[in-house]
């Protein structure tokens, strides 16, 4: 256990310290969340619930989108051939997941914040929904790491991540917004456990998923 | 194998045999279903079909991926594409039965928004396919996203639905395959007629372009 945990700690290390020193990149996503959290703003007001849950969501996907691709994409050929010489791919994928979901989690509490700012916060639960949001948002991410690797292998084209992700990520969005009506209501609901439940399978079998397949990616 | 044409044969005849049972045979009385419930061998038949052609699509993908076979990657590519056009058949033909059975062509049912998100990863899968040159690298990373898609495709079509509340039978934990909800003449047409049927035309019109395929690496004609 020592043994994966220490190389996973040091990729995940590297890659908050690249964060810290070309801030460049963190402040472009940061703007993008601010502008389209204002356009959206500027276009709908002050929706209602139901409007306003999922503007969320989808604002959720276009941010994790935007971050994760920049995460791989910023990446040269001749960078990624020195990772494949010296670490595992299991190590490197386990880290950048851990990365983006860390990432995620950031932005996911700065974009709720915006939204509670801009277009109201009207809702029963809360904190409920600030845990279902960062729930949702890790999940997202994990998904999009994947299919990053993937697109940063097929013409570092994020439009194709897009494309690829999408369709996929469309069970566990509906399961997300389902679960997050749950907050707005006043009354609990009792299917909230299994949907957290059936999510956090979701998110276990792409993360097994990338492990095994992400090694097929690495030789190249 | 792929030459031989008995079984090419062999599914005419269970075509044939399912159009003329299917439309002649008796049927069991349900409401509001009535004469409508014919399609189950079309519509839920051409649906085996496509799960059918995208298990053997991803087992192609997998091989491949542990033995860089290129006659793999040809034949998962192909299965897709099969998959693909039983895919759009089967949701053409569950339109026109939901448009007479449930009032309207599209209804967002749990399986039908699980098989258009499964023609929309398969889409995805050859846009993949194509936005790369080099033949190892575009099979290799597409074997890789076909595996990826298939598993978590598999949740979405088959555990979901049956999850929540549903127009198709099975929703809300019932067994969509009851056996009260069709009789035997149905299910003797449906699986010794249809499901084999429809399947082997499938695997016929693949074989077909598999060997365009083989031809084409063979000779290094683009076809």
């Amino acid at each position: 256990m020592q043994k994966t945990f220490r190389p996973v700690f040091s990729l995940f290390k590297k890659d908050v310290l690249l964060e810290f020193r070309q801030q460049y990149s963190f402040y472009g996503v940061l703007l993008y969340v601010a502008s389209t959290i204002f356009v959206l703003y500027l276009a709908m007001g002050q929706p209602e619930n139901m409007v306003w849950n999922g503007l969320f969501w989808m604002m959720q996907l276009f941010i994790c989108v935007n971050a994760v691709a920049k995460t791989f994409l910023q990446e040269g050929r001749g960078r990624q051939l020195y990772f494949y010489s010296i670490c595992s791919p299991v190590h490197f994928i386990i880290a950048r997941m851990i990365f983006n979901a860390a990432l995620m989690l950031l932005l996911n509490a700065i974009s709720l914040g915006l939204f509670a700012v801009l277009l109201g916060y009207s809702i029963s639960h809360p904190w409920t929904f600030f845990g279902i949001s960062c729930f949702g948002s890790v999940s997202i991410s994990l998904v999009f790491s994947f299919l990053a690797a993937i697109a940063s292998r097929a013409q570092q084209n994020a439009a194709l991540m897009a494309i690829l992700g999408f369709p996929i990520i469309i069970p566990q969005l509906m399961l997300l917004m389902r679960l997050s009506t749950m907050a707005f209501s006043d009354v609990f609901q009792s299917g909230l456990t299994s949907i957290v439940l059936l999510l956090a399978c979701f998110d276990l079998l792409v993360v097994m998923l990338s492990v095994i397949l992400f090694p097929f990616l690495w030789k190249d | 194998m792929l030459r031989k044409n008995w079984w090419k044969i062999l599914s005419i005849v269970f075509l044939l045999y399912t159009f003329i049972a299917g439309f002649l045979g008796g049927v069991p009385a349900k409401p509001i279903l009535n004469e409508t419930i014919r399609n189950l061998y079309f519509h839920v038949a051409m649906w085996f079909g496509m799960m059918i052609f995208f298990i053997v699509s991803v087992i192609y993908s997998v091989r491949y991926l542990r033995n860089n076979d290129p006659i793999a990657d040809v034949y998962a590519t192909e299965f897709a594409r099969t998959g693909i056009v039983f895919g759009v058949l089967g949701l053409l033909t569950g339109s026109v039965w939901a448009k007479y059975a449930w009032g309207a062509f599209w209804s967002n049912d749990p399986k039908q928004l699980g098989a258009a998100i499964a023609l929309l990863i398969y889409l995805a899968y050859f846009i993949l396919r194509n936005s790369m040159t080099d033949l190892d690298k575009s099979a290799r990373i597409s074997a890789v996203y076909n595996v990826f898609a298939f598993a978590m495709l598999f949740p979405t079509i088959w555990i979901m639905p049956r999850l929540v509340e549903s127009l198709h039978p099975g929703g809300m934990g019932k067994n969509p395959l009851d056996t009260k909800d069709i009789d035997s003449r149905m299910r003797l047409i449906f699986w010794f007629g249809a499901v084999p049927g429809w399947t082997l035309l499938g695997v016929w019109i693949t074989t077909l372009r598999i060997r365009l395929q083989r031809f084409s690496i063979k000779y290094e004609r683009h076809v």
